[in-house]
């Protein structure tokens, strides 16, 4: 008796390892396949990166840098178009990141929910998906001729601002969802009202993920072409707009908002039109250029990400 | 106020429901015709089993119920000395829960330093005297027992503290605005026995001061704390009198099979 008791478990044994082995094999199978996956998709924008870094390399210079364009491929620069991608983020950061962290919060705080909160949600998880041209063709019809603004910076970086706009939005929505319901709870119950809640702890607790949100929406913006193209950018230009802060009272004026302008992307495109090899490689070295100021932004959005994950734990 | 037909005529009445229906948004009715009055300076428990309408009674007296669309109470409940039916539409929840607050059944501290914990209800009055705060804060955590523990700390992140000082942190910020009743909603549930002691303890301390409304689950706890408890079943008051008599001598059946242990 025993001993058949003993075969029977032996037997069993046998068939539960049997089992577990081959679903450890699936394990094994998704992980292989999945790293496989990650490692192809590295590998491909490594290679396209260093092959720019390589064709680019003669030109890794601080010339590069503080030249404008040229019609000698060697003596020119990039000067005015970093100027100018810079000077259009900044009205794009001013204009979208106030306007979206506004709307997540009202959305996610105010907004009854009913048909029109659903379809503005609706309506701004397309406009994150809508081609980036629409967004020009748009901004053309409305700021350059609507409003008059004309083709200058501030049309551009307004231009960047709604294709980012969505990003902030979603972003800022997501990070509120985050909060435990506790939390709001417990602010309400001191006596808060929604305007407390929100300014108190929503936007406190869910500004790491607004943050990450605006960085990869800036990070987007700066390697848009087609919309600043449509509006009308300058492909060639040899000067810079005001300077935004001057050493005389009051020190900031605006005057930049309305000068015309190029930004990196078109610098790169308008060099790589061109039949001579030696503009080429300044198209590369401007394309590294960008390549690496989007995966600084990135890197920063997930340090930032990292870093109040570990302090604010639910 | 004095009433023939009241039970227990030499206590105050602090707060009462009178014919309390509340609905749900999905239209489930959660109390029916629920009278109870709150006394003063007195611990009033509510046991019941899970789902008998507790929690959702208790959440009536700061009309925590306003802040999801769709749910609605009907009937009232009478704050006195002035006579305010706070849940009238045209009574502010917001006033409501300046004079009431509660604490909750997890600790649920801000993400901020204990000192802006405890100080945020009198942030949210517009307090900004440094002064003022300071002494209110240290007031409010020696109320809530915390103030040796943490007076060395105080901008440390509240965090960093048990889950048992978390819960008396909580205490501390119902607290520190002097409301005239405070609402318990299970806050011993998460903790170990001793930080329950500690809060135990704490609540008799603390009805010297105000009223208290307390949702339990653990029926010793209800006994040993409280003066008045109140059963509920399946959103209906089913007795309500003075602690030792529920325990010792029930007038229902129901009750009594519930402390018992036969059913719950």
């Amino acid at each position: 008796m025993a001993n058949d008791k003993k075969v029977d478990i032996e037997n069993n044994l046998t068939l539960i390892r049997s089992l577990i082995a081959k679903h450890k094999r699936h394990d094994h199978i998704f992980a292989g396949v999945g790293m496989f996956v990650i490692i192809s998709l590295t590998i491909t924008l490594l290679v396209l990166f260093l092959d720019l870094v390589f064709d680019g390399y003669p030109r890794f210079n601080l010339d590069f840098l503080t030249n404008f364009p040229s019609r000698r491929a060697t003596a020119a620069g990039i000067l005015s178009a970093w100027v100018g991608s810079s000077l259009v983020l900044i009205v794009t950061f001013f204009a979208a990141v106030p306007l979206g962290i506004a709307a997540g919060v009202y959305l996610e705080e105010y907004a009854k929910k009913n048909w029109f909160s659903d379809l503005i949600e609706i309506n701004v998880t397309n406009l994150a998906g809508v081609p980036s041209i629409i967004y020009g063709l748009l901004a053309l019809g409305l700021f350059v001729y609507g409003f008059g603004l004309g083709q200058t910076i501030l049309t551009a970086g307004l231009t960047l601002a709604l294709l980012m706009l969505p990003i902030v939005i979603v972003a800022t929505r997501e990070a509120i969802r985050a909060i435990p319901i506790h939390i709001r709870e417990a602010a309400y119950a001191v006596g808060a009202t929604k305007w407390q809640v929100s300014l108190h702890h929503v936007i406190q607790y869910s500004y790491g993920g607004i943050l990450t949100g605006v960085i990869i929406g800036m990070a987007r913006a700066i390697g848009e072409t087609a919309p600043v193209i449509t509006i009308g950018a300058l492909t060639f230009i040899a000067f810079l707009p005001p300077s935004p802060v001057g050493l005389e009272p009051p020190f900031i004026n605006f005057e930049w908002l309305e000068a015309g302008f190029t930004v990196l992307p078109i610098q790169m495109f308008n060099w790589i039109s061109r039949p001579q090899m030696a503009f080429h490689v300044n198209a590369a070295a401007t394309g590294a250029i960008i390549i690496l100021l989007t995966l600084l932004m990135n890197g920063l959005a997930i340090k930032i990400r990292y870093n109040i994950r570990k302090k604010i734990k639910w | 106020m004095v009433d023939k037909k009241r039970k227990h005529p030499k206590e105050i009445i602090k707060a009462e429901a009178n014919s309390l229906n509340f609905f749900y948004a999905d239209g489930t009715q959660a109390l029916k015709k629920i009278s109870l009055p709150v006394y003063e300076n007195k611990i009033t428990a509510l046991i019941g089993p899970s789902g008998c309408g507790k929690s959702t009674f208790l959440r009536c007296f700061n009309r925590m119920h306003d802040l999801y669309p769709g749910n609605k109470y009907d009937g009232e409940i009478i704050l006195h000395p002035d006579n305010t039916n706070i849940l009238d539409k045209r009574v502010d929840p917001i006033e409501v829960r300046m004079r009431i607050s509660m604490v909750f059944q997890k600790p649920n501290p801000f993400p901020k330093s204990i000192y802006e914990n405890v100080a945020y209800g009198l942030r949210v009055r517009g307090e900004r005297n440094k002064r003022v705060l300071d002494d209110k804060v240290e007031e409010a955590l020696k109320g809530a027992s915390l103030w040796d523990e943490v007076k060395k700390r105080l901008h440390d992140l509240a965090f960093n503290l048990s889950g048992g000082q978390q819960q008396r942190l909580c205490i501390a910020r119902a607290l520190a605005t002097d409301p005239e009743i405070m609402l318990f909603d299970e806050p011993t549930s998460a903790l170990d026995p001793i930080a329950t002691m500690n809060i135990e303890e704490l609540m008799a301390g603390l009805k010297e001061k105000l009223s208290i409304l307390i949702v339990t689950h653990n029926m010793q706890q209800a006994a040993r704390i409280s003066d008045y408890t109140a059963y509920m079943y399946l959103g209906e008051l089913v007795e309500h009198d003075e602690t030792d008599k529920v325990f010792t001598n029930p007038s229902k059946k129901e009750t009594e099979d519930y402390i018992t242990g036969k059913f719950g």
